[in-house]
Protein backbone atom coordinates (compact mmCIF):
# COMPACT_ATOMS: atom_id res chain seq x y z
CA UNK A 1 0.00 0.00 0.00
CA UNK A 2 2.52 2.23 0.96
CA UNK A 3 5.18 1.46 -1.28
CA UNK A 4 2.19 2.12 -3.95
CA UNK A 5 1.34 5.40 -3.14
CA UNK A 6 5.12 6.26 -3.30
CA UNK A 7 5.10 4.89 -7.05
CA UNK A 8 1.84 6.81 -7.79
CA UNK A 9 3.22 9.82 -6.79
CA UNK A 10 6.81 9.41 -7.92
CA UNK A 11 5.00 8.72 -11.73
CA UNK A 12 3.29 12.35 -10.63
CA UNK A 13 6.26 14.21 -10.12
CA UNK A 14 8.08 12.72 -13.46
CA UNK A 15 5.07 13.61 -15.08
CA UNK A 16 5.26 16.93 -14.08
CA UNK A 17 8.60 17.36 -14.86
CA UNK A 18 8.33 15.86 -18.05
CA UNK A 19 5.83 18.93 -19.02
CA UNK A 20 7.68 21.35 -17.83
CA UNK A 21 10.79 20.39 -20.25
CA UNK A 22 8.00 19.98 -23.24
CA UNK A 23 6.68 23.15 -22.52
CA UNK A 24 10.21 25.05 -22.26
CA UNK A 25 10.67 23.52 -25.50
CA UNK A 26 8.09 24.60 -27.61
CA UNK A 27 7.99 27.57 -29.74
CA UNK A 28 8.81 30.05 -27.26
CA UNK A 29 12.81 29.68 -26.77
CA UNK A 30 14.77 31.22 -23.80
CA UNK A 31 17.97 34.30 -24.56
CA UNK A 32 20.34 34.57 -22.14
CA UNK A 33 20.92 38.26 -22.31
CA UNK A 34 24.08 40.20 -19.92
CA UNK A 35 22.63 43.73 -19.99
CA UNK A 36 24.77 46.65 -18.65
CA UNK A 37 24.09 48.04 -15.35
CA UNK A 38 22.53 51.45 -15.82
CA UNK A 39 20.18 49.57 -18.41
CA UNK A 40 18.58 47.59 -15.74
CA UNK A 41 15.04 49.21 -15.90
CA UNK A 42 14.26 49.47 -19.75
CA UNK A 43 15.79 46.00 -20.06
CA UNK A 44 13.27 44.95 -17.69
CA UNK A 45 10.07 46.37 -19.42
CA UNK A 46 11.64 45.62 -22.67
CA UNK A 47 12.08 41.91 -22.18
CA UNK A 48 7.92 41.94 -20.69
CA UNK A 49 6.98 43.43 -24.03
CA UNK A 50 9.08 41.12 -26.12
CA UNK A 51 7.62 38.13 -24.48
CA UNK A 52 3.91 39.44 -25.29
CA UNK A 53 4.97 40.55 -28.71
CA UNK A 54 6.85 37.20 -29.53
CA UNK A 55 6.34 34.68 -27.25
CA UNK A 56 10.25 34.31 -26.63
CA UNK A 57 11.55 34.88 -23.04
CA UNK A 58 14.67 37.27 -22.46
CA UNK A 59 16.40 36.31 -18.82
CA UNK A 60 18.43 39.66 -17.95
CA UNK A 61 21.99 39.09 -15.86
CA UNK A 62 23.09 42.79 -14.83
CA UNK A 63 26.85 43.87 -14.14
CA UNK A 64 29.07 46.66 -15.86
CA UNK A 65 30.21 46.07 -19.25
CA UNK A 66 33.89 45.64 -18.10
CA UNK A 67 32.26 42.80 -16.03
CA UNK A 68 30.54 41.04 -18.10
CA UNK A 69 32.98 41.44 -20.93
CA UNK A 70 35.67 39.41 -18.64
CA UNK A 71 32.61 36.95 -17.89
CA UNK A 72 31.77 36.48 -21.30
CA UNK A 73 35.84 35.72 -22.04
CA UNK A 74 35.58 33.07 -19.71
CA UNK A 75 32.88 31.34 -21.12
CA UNK A 76 29.43 32.88 -19.16
CA UNK A 77 26.19 31.45 -21.17
CA UNK A 78 25.08 34.96 -22.27
CA UNK A 79 23.87 35.20 -25.90
CA UNK A 80 23.00 38.25 -25.95
CA UNK A 81 25.35 41.60 -24.81
CA UNK A 82 23.27 44.98 -24.39
CA UNK A 83 26.94 46.91 -23.80
CA UNK A 84 27.48 50.49 -22.23
CA UNK A 85 29.80 51.34 -24.83
CA UNK A 86 30.42 50.52 -28.48
CA UNK A 87 34.59 50.01 -27.63
CA UNK A 88 33.21 45.90 -25.99
CA UNK A 89 31.00 44.24 -28.65
CA UNK A 90 33.54 45.92 -31.29
CA UNK A 91 36.43 43.83 -28.82
CA UNK A 92 34.50 40.69 -28.69
CA UNK A 93 33.71 40.95 -32.83
CA UNK A 94 37.45 41.42 -33.05
CA UNK A 95 38.18 38.38 -30.71
CA UNK A 96 35.60 36.05 -32.71
CA UNK A 97 33.11 35.72 -29.57
CA UNK A 98 30.62 37.60 -31.35
CA UNK A 99 28.68 38.08 -34.84
CA UNK A 100 30.00 41.13 -36.51
CA UNK A 101 26.35 41.46 -38.65
CA UNK A 102 24.41 41.50 -35.32
CA UNK A 103 25.53 44.40 -34.23
CA UNK A 104 23.32 47.83 -33.57
CA UNK A 105 23.41 51.21 -31.12
CA UNK A 106 20.12 50.50 -29.20
CA UNK A 107 20.26 53.24 -27.32
CA UNK A 108 22.80 56.56 -26.79
CA UNK A 109 23.38 57.69 -22.86
CA UNK A 110 23.27 60.91 -20.96
CA UNK A 111 25.02 61.24 -17.98
CA UNK A 112 23.65 63.34 -15.25
CA UNK A 113 25.45 64.48 -11.98
CA UNK A 114 22.39 64.26 -9.72
CA UNK A 115 21.61 64.48 -5.81
CA UNK A 116 18.57 63.45 -3.45
CA UNK A 117 18.39 66.58 -2.42
CA UNK A 118 15.79 69.35 -4.47
CA UNK A 119 17.44 72.52 -3.95
CA UNK A 120 21.12 71.24 -4.32
CA UNK A 121 21.86 71.32 -8.09
CA UNK A 122 22.23 74.64 -10.25
CA UNK A 123 21.45 74.54 -14.17
CA UNK A 124 25.07 74.41 -15.01
CA UNK A 125 27.12 72.20 -13.01
CA UNK A 126 28.37 75.06 -10.59
CA UNK A 127 28.42 73.04 -7.94
CA UNK A 128 31.39 70.58 -8.69
CA UNK A 129 33.35 74.58 -8.87
CA UNK A 130 32.20 75.47 -5.33
CA UNK A 131 32.05 72.24 -3.84
CA UNK A 132 29.54 72.28 -1.26
CA UNK A 133 29.13 68.38 -0.74
CA UNK A 134 31.53 66.02 1.15
CA UNK A 135 31.51 63.17 -1.57
CA UNK A 136 30.99 62.40 -5.07
CA UNK A 137 29.60 59.36 -6.65
CA UNK A 138 31.20 57.85 -9.49
CA UNK A 139 31.28 54.10 -11.16
CA UNK A 140 35.00 52.47 -11.54
CA UNK A 141 36.10 54.28 -14.74
CA UNK A 142 37.85 51.17 -15.69
CA UNK A 143 34.67 48.71 -15.91
CA UNK A 144 31.77 51.37 -16.83
CA UNK A 145 31.79 53.49 -19.75
CA UNK A 146 29.45 56.05 -17.29
CA UNK A 147 32.21 56.28 -14.77
CA UNK A 148 35.06 57.00 -17.89
CA UNK A 149 32.34 59.63 -18.98
CA UNK A 150 32.40 61.02 -15.37
CA UNK A 151 35.89 61.14 -15.03
CA UNK A 152 36.02 63.00 -18.71
CA UNK A 153 33.42 65.81 -17.44
CA UNK A 154 35.39 66.23 -14.94
CA UNK A 155 38.92 66.41 -16.71
CA UNK A 156 37.21 68.81 -19.21
CA UNK A 157 35.63 71.07 -16.43
CA UNK A 158 39.31 71.12 -15.07
CA UNK A 159 37.81 69.76 -11.38
CA UNK A 160 39.36 66.43 -11.55
CA UNK A 161 42.72 67.06 -9.63
CA UNK A 162 40.57 69.10 -6.93
CA UNK A 163 37.38 66.80 -6.57
CA UNK A 164 40.19 63.55 -6.58
CA UNK A 165 40.01 63.29 -2.75
CA UNK A 166 36.32 63.07 -2.91
CA UNK A 167 35.07 60.39 -5.07
CA UNK A 168 34.08 57.46 -4.16
CA UNK A 169 33.70 54.65 -6.45
CA UNK A 170 31.40 52.36 -6.70
CA UNK A 171 31.50 49.42 -8.78
CA UNK A 172 29.12 49.88 -11.14
CA UNK A 173 25.94 52.50 -12.34
CA UNK A 174 23.43 50.89 -10.04
CA UNK A 175 25.46 51.01 -6.95
CA UNK A 176 27.02 54.72 -7.56
CA UNK A 177 23.09 55.42 -8.15
CA UNK A 178 22.42 53.86 -4.47
CA UNK A 179 25.46 55.91 -2.68
CA UNK A 180 23.79 58.81 -3.68
CA UNK A 181 20.23 57.78 -3.37
CA UNK A 182 20.98 56.73 0.42
CA UNK A 183 22.49 59.81 1.05
CA UNK A 184 26.29 58.74 1.81
CA UNK A 185 27.35 60.84 -1.36
CA UNK A 186 25.56 64.25 -1.55
CA UNK A 187 26.54 63.86 -5.36
CA UNK A 188 27.03 61.57 -8.32
CA UNK A 189 27.31 61.12 -11.89
CA UNK A 190 24.42 58.87 -12.64
CA UNK A 191 22.74 58.01 -15.84
CA UNK A 192 20.04 60.06 -16.55
CA UNK A 193 17.69 56.72 -17.00
CA UNK A 194 17.94 55.70 -13.82
CA UNK A 195 16.63 59.61 -12.34
CA UNK A 196 13.78 60.17 -15.16
CA UNK A 197 11.02 58.57 -16.38
CA UNK A 198 8.96 59.87 -19.27
CA UNK A 199 11.23 63.03 -19.13
CA UNK A 200 9.99 63.87 -15.83
CA UNK A 201 12.52 63.83 -12.89
CA UNK A 202 11.62 61.42 -10.08
CA UNK A 203 13.46 62.79 -7.36
CA UNK A 204 15.80 65.46 -5.77
CA UNK A 205 17.70 67.89 -8.35
CA UNK A 206 19.81 66.91 -11.11
CA UNK A 207 22.47 68.79 -14.02
CA UNK A 208 22.38 66.95 -17.44
CA UNK A 209 25.67 67.55 -18.24
CA UNK A 210 26.20 68.70 -21.71
CA UNK A 211 26.77 65.87 -24.47
CA UNK A 212 30.35 67.97 -25.50
CA UNK A 213 32.33 67.17 -21.82
CA UNK A 214 32.89 63.72 -22.75
CA UNK A 215 32.77 61.17 -25.65
CA UNK A 216 29.21 59.66 -26.58
CA UNK A 217 27.82 57.08 -24.86
CA UNK A 218 26.57 54.82 -27.35
CA UNK A 219 25.59 51.57 -26.11
CA UNK A 220 25.40 48.89 -28.60
CA UNK A 221 24.37 45.43 -28.72
CA UNK A 222 25.48 42.22 -30.50
CA UNK A 223 24.65 38.62 -30.38
CA UNK A 224 27.11 36.24 -29.08
CA UNK A 225 28.38 33.17 -30.71
CA UNK A 226 27.31 31.05 -27.93
CA UNK A 227 23.48 31.62 -29.25
CA UNK A 228 23.94 29.78 -32.28
CA UNK A 229 20.87 28.72 -33.54
CA UNK A 230 18.56 30.26 -30.93
CA UNK A 231 15.76 31.81 -32.77
CA UNK A 232 14.96 34.14 -29.51
CA UNK A 233 18.31 36.01 -29.76
CA UNK A 234 18.13 37.23 -33.26
CA UNK A 235 14.19 37.92 -32.58
CA UNK A 236 15.60 40.17 -29.68
CA UNK A 237 17.89 42.09 -31.72
CA UNK A 238 14.97 42.66 -34.04
CA UNK A 239 12.66 43.56 -31.70
CA UNK A 240 15.49 46.22 -29.90
CA UNK A 241 15.06 47.85 -33.65
CA UNK A 242 11.71 48.04 -33.22
CA UNK A 243 9.13 50.97 -32.94
CA UNK A 244 7.66 50.18 -29.68
CA UNK A 245 11.18 48.95 -28.27
CA UNK A 246 11.98 52.45 -29.07
CA UNK A 247 9.31 54.13 -27.39
CA UNK A 248 10.31 52.30 -24.41
CA UNK A 249 14.15 52.81 -24.38
CA UNK A 250 13.37 56.73 -25.24
CA UNK A 251 10.36 57.07 -22.02
CA UNK A 252 13.51 55.56 -19.45
CA UNK A 253 15.81 59.26 -20.85
CA UNK A 254 17.73 57.58 -23.47
CA UNK A 255 18.13 58.78 -27.20
CA UNK A 256 18.51 56.85 -30.50
CA UNK A 257 20.20 57.43 -33.38
CA UNK A 258 18.52 59.06 -36.19
CA UNK A 259 18.04 56.67 -38.85
CA UNK B 1 58.43 43.28 -1.43
CA UNK B 2 58.36 46.33 -3.65
CA UNK B 3 59.49 44.12 -6.55
CA UNK B 4 56.48 41.79 -5.86
CA UNK B 5 54.26 44.44 -4.98
CA UNK B 6 53.44 48.13 -6.02
CA UNK B 7 52.57 51.05 -3.99
CA UNK B 8 49.07 50.47 -4.39
CA UNK B 9 48.61 46.84 -3.06
CA UNK B 10 51.54 48.06 0.03
CA UNK B 11 49.16 50.56 0.76
CA UNK B 12 45.84 47.56 0.22
CA UNK B 13 47.65 45.08 2.55
CA UNK B 14 48.84 48.13 4.85
CA UNK B 15 45.20 48.90 5.09
CA UNK B 16 43.89 45.30 5.50
CA UNK B 17 46.14 44.61 8.67
CA UNK B 18 44.98 47.61 10.27
CA UNK B 19 41.27 47.08 9.82
CA UNK B 20 41.65 43.45 11.08
CA UNK B 21 44.22 44.68 14.07
CA UNK B 22 41.43 47.41 15.32
CA UNK B 23 38.02 45.28 14.44
CA UNK B 24 40.13 41.93 16.22
CA UNK B 25 40.38 44.32 19.56
CA UNK B 26 37.07 46.28 19.42
CA UNK B 27 35.51 42.53 19.12
CA UNK B 28 37.72 41.34 21.91
CA UNK B 29 36.39 44.38 24.22
CA UNK B 30 32.51 43.65 22.93
CA UNK B 31 32.47 40.11 22.76
CA UNK B 32 33.97 39.04 25.79
CA UNK B 33 30.99 40.76 28.49
CA UNK B 34 28.76 39.79 25.91
CA UNK B 35 29.65 35.97 26.42
CA UNK B 36 30.15 36.31 29.38
CA UNK B 37 26.34 37.04 29.95
CA UNK B 38 25.32 35.05 27.62
CA UNK B 39 27.17 32.11 29.30
CA UNK B 40 25.76 32.73 32.97
CA UNK B 41 22.11 34.06 32.21
CA UNK B 42 18.91 32.56 32.23
CA UNK B 43 17.37 35.91 30.28
CA UNK B 44 14.63 34.74 28.40
CA UNK B 45 15.85 37.49 25.86
CA UNK B 46 19.18 34.58 25.31
CA UNK B 47 17.62 33.08 22.77
CA UNK B 48 16.97 36.30 20.91
CA UNK B 49 20.44 37.65 21.50
CA UNK B 50 22.14 34.70 20.59
CA UNK B 51 20.08 34.61 16.91
CA UNK B 52 21.06 38.38 16.54
CA UNK B 53 24.75 37.76 17.37
CA UNK B 54 24.81 35.06 14.43
CA UNK B 55 22.77 36.63 11.94
CA UNK B 56 25.83 37.91 10.47
CA UNK B 57 26.92 34.23 9.99
CA UNK B 58 23.58 33.56 7.57
CA UNK B 59 22.93 36.55 6.01
CA UNK B 60 24.19 37.16 2.49
CA UNK B 61 27.71 39.83 3.08
CA UNK B 62 26.03 42.20 0.47
CA UNK B 63 22.69 42.34 2.20
CA UNK B 64 24.55 42.94 5.65
CA UNK B 65 26.39 45.79 3.66
CA UNK B 66 23.56 47.60 1.82
CA UNK B 67 21.74 47.48 5.58
CA UNK B 68 24.99 49.00 7.00
CA UNK B 69 25.46 51.78 4.10
CA UNK B 70 21.30 52.95 5.10
CA UNK B 71 21.96 52.92 8.69
CA UNK B 72 25.89 54.72 8.18
CA UNK B 73 23.72 57.17 5.83
CA UNK B 74 21.79 60.69 6.92
CA UNK B 75 18.53 58.87 7.30
CA UNK B 76 20.19 55.66 9.20
CA UNK B 77 19.87 55.56 12.95
CA UNK B 78 23.69 55.36 13.10
CA UNK B 79 24.11 58.20 10.63
CA UNK B 80 21.80 60.08 12.90
CA UNK B 81 24.22 59.36 16.48
CA UNK B 82 27.34 60.24 13.91
CA UNK B 83 26.32 63.29 12.60
CA UNK B 84 24.37 64.51 16.53
CA UNK B 85 27.87 63.57 17.99
CA UNK B 86 29.69 65.56 15.02
CA UNK B 87 31.48 63.20 13.70
CA UNK B 88 29.68 63.20 10.52
CA UNK B 89 28.41 60.31 8.12
CA UNK B 90 30.54 57.12 8.75
CA UNK B 91 30.28 55.61 4.55
CA UNK B 92 33.22 56.08 2.97
CA UNK B 93 35.51 55.80 5.86
CA UNK B 94 38.13 53.53 7.51
CA UNK B 95 35.87 54.33 11.12
CA UNK B 96 32.90 52.83 9.05
CA UNK B 97 34.42 49.66 7.82
CA UNK B 98 35.92 49.24 11.42
CA UNK B 99 31.74 49.37 12.35
CA UNK B 100 30.96 46.75 9.26
CA UNK B 101 33.65 44.56 10.28
CA UNK B 102 32.73 44.00 13.82
CA UNK B 103 29.22 43.62 13.11
CA UNK B 104 30.04 41.40 10.30
CA UNK B 105 32.74 39.31 12.53
CA UNK B 106 31.11 39.06 15.62
CA UNK B 107 29.89 35.49 15.58
CA UNK B 108 33.32 34.72 14.90
CA UNK B 109 34.23 36.22 18.45
CA UNK B 110 31.24 35.32 20.35
CA UNK B 111 30.85 31.71 20.15
CA UNK B 112 34.86 30.72 20.86
CA UNK B 113 34.64 33.19 24.17
CA UNK B 114 30.75 31.99 25.04
CA UNK B 115 32.20 28.30 24.45
CA UNK B 116 34.85 28.93 26.86
CA UNK B 117 32.89 30.01 29.30
CA UNK B 118 30.23 27.45 28.99
CA UNK B 119 32.87 24.35 29.58
CA UNK B 120 34.69 26.56 32.16
CA UNK B 121 30.89 25.59 34.80
CA UNK B 122 30.15 27.71 37.80
CA UNK B 123 32.41 25.60 40.10
CA UNK B 124 35.93 27.99 39.71
CA UNK B 125 33.93 30.88 40.51
CA UNK B 126 32.33 29.15 43.51
CA UNK B 127 35.57 28.24 44.44
CA UNK B 128 36.79 32.12 44.09
CA UNK B 129 33.74 32.96 46.33
CA UNK B 130 34.96 30.78 48.84
CA UNK B 131 38.18 32.60 48.94
CA UNK B 132 36.32 35.70 49.27
CA UNK B 133 37.31 37.00 45.55
CA UNK B 134 34.40 39.88 44.77
CA UNK B 135 32.97 39.01 41.45
CA UNK B 136 34.87 41.04 39.33
CA UNK B 137 38.21 40.23 40.73
CA UNK B 138 36.75 36.73 40.03
CA UNK B 139 35.89 37.34 36.51
CA UNK B 140 39.23 38.90 36.04
CA UNK B 141 41.78 36.32 37.72
CA UNK B 142 39.91 33.28 37.53
CA UNK B 143 37.48 33.14 34.55
CA UNK B 144 39.31 35.13 31.90
CA UNK B 145 43.11 33.49 32.25
CA UNK B 146 40.87 29.97 32.13
CA UNK B 147 39.11 31.42 28.93
CA UNK B 148 42.24 32.03 27.13
CA UNK B 149 42.24 29.36 24.62
CA UNK B 150 39.25 30.78 23.53
CA UNK B 151 40.11 34.40 23.19
CA UNK B 152 43.16 33.55 21.35
CA UNK B 153 40.56 31.46 18.89
CA UNK B 154 38.23 34.67 18.62
CA UNK B 155 40.92 36.89 18.09
CA UNK B 156 42.71 34.64 15.29
CA UNK B 157 39.57 34.06 13.84
CA UNK B 158 38.36 37.39 13.97
CA UNK B 159 41.47 38.69 12.16
CA UNK B 160 41.58 35.92 9.89
CA UNK B 161 37.61 37.04 8.58
CA UNK B 162 38.52 40.80 8.59
CA UNK B 163 41.06 39.95 6.30
CA UNK B 164 38.43 38.34 3.53
CA UNK B 165 36.35 40.38 4.38
CA UNK B 166 34.55 41.47 0.73
CA UNK B 167 30.90 42.00 0.53
CA UNK B 168 30.57 44.27 3.23
CA UNK B 169 33.25 46.46 2.50
CA UNK B 170 31.72 46.76 -1.36
CA UNK B 171 28.75 47.74 -0.31
CA UNK B 172 29.73 50.67 2.24
CA UNK B 173 33.50 51.26 1.51
CA UNK B 174 33.60 53.58 -1.90
CA UNK B 175 36.93 52.16 -3.06
CA UNK B 176 39.39 54.92 -1.92
CA UNK B 177 42.83 53.95 -1.80
CA UNK B 178 44.37 54.01 1.48
CA UNK B 179 41.27 54.50 2.75
CA UNK B 180 38.99 51.75 2.21
CA UNK B 181 40.67 50.05 -0.71
CA UNK B 182 41.82 46.55 0.76
CA UNK B 183 43.50 43.49 -0.30
CA UNK B 184 39.68 41.64 -1.24
CA UNK B 185 38.39 44.48 -3.08
CA UNK B 186 41.80 45.87 -5.18
CA UNK B 187 41.42 41.66 -6.19
CA UNK B 188 37.78 42.46 -6.89
CA UNK B 189 39.05 45.65 -8.99
CA UNK B 190 41.99 44.18 -11.08
CA UNK B 191 39.64 40.47 -11.77
CA UNK B 192 37.14 42.79 -12.83
CA UNK B 193 39.39 45.10 -15.35
CA UNK B 194 41.26 41.73 -16.45
CA UNK B 195 44.36 42.85 -15.08
CA UNK B 196 44.97 39.44 -14.07
CA UNK B 197 48.95 39.46 -12.96
CA UNK B 198 47.90 42.10 -10.78
CA UNK B 199 45.05 40.02 -9.29
CA UNK B 200 47.09 36.54 -8.95
CA UNK B 201 49.83 38.32 -7.32
CA UNK B 202 47.96 39.39 -4.31
CA UNK B 203 45.64 36.41 -4.77
CA UNK B 204 48.19 34.14 -3.83
CA UNK B 205 49.56 36.46 -0.98
CA UNK B 206 46.22 36.03 0.53
CA UNK B 207 46.11 32.49 0.29
CA UNK B 208 49.55 31.64 1.70
CA UNK B 209 48.53 34.31 4.46
CA UNK B 210 44.91 32.80 5.06
CA UNK B 211 46.81 29.20 5.36
CA UNK B 212 49.29 30.20 7.61
CA UNK B 213 46.74 31.49 9.91
CA UNK B 214 44.69 28.57 9.62
CA UNK B 215 47.73 26.45 10.67
CA UNK B 216 48.85 28.70 13.78
CA UNK B 217 45.01 28.25 15.04
CA UNK B 218 45.38 24.58 14.78
CA UNK B 219 48.72 24.95 16.82
CA UNK B 220 47.18 27.25 19.22
CA UNK B 221 44.59 25.03 19.28
CA UNK B 222 46.16 21.70 19.79
CA UNK B 223 48.23 23.01 22.44
CA UNK B 224 45.86 25.47 24.55
CA UNK B 225 43.00 22.69 24.26
CA UNK B 226 40.43 25.21 23.22
CA UNK B 227 38.00 25.18 20.41
CA UNK B 228 36.95 26.00 17.30
CA UNK B 229 32.86 26.92 17.57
Amino acid sequence: MRSSRRSTLLAAASALLLGLVLISRGESAEVQVAVASNFAAPAKSLARAFHRTTGHRAVISLGATGKLYAQIRQGAPYEVLLAADAATPAKLIDEGLALADTRMTYAIGRLVLWSRDTDRMDSNGKILSQGQFRRLAIANPKLAPYGAAAVQTLQALGALERLRSRLVEAANINQTFQFVASGNAEVGFVALSQVTRHDRLQKGSAWIVPANLHDPIIQEAVVLKRAGRNPAAQAWIRYLASNSAHEIIRSYGYELPRS
Amino acid sequence: MSELLNNESGSAIWLTLQLAIVTSAVLLLVATPLAWWLARTTSRWRGVIIALVTLPLVLPPTVLGFYILISLGPDGWIGNVTTALGLGLLSFSFTGLVLGSVIFSLPFAVYPILYAFETLGSRPLEVAATLRAKPLDAFFSVALPLAKPGLLTAAVLTFAHTVGEFGVVLMIGGDIPGETRVVATQIFGHVEAMEYEAAHRLAALMVAFSFVMLIALTRLRRRAGGALP
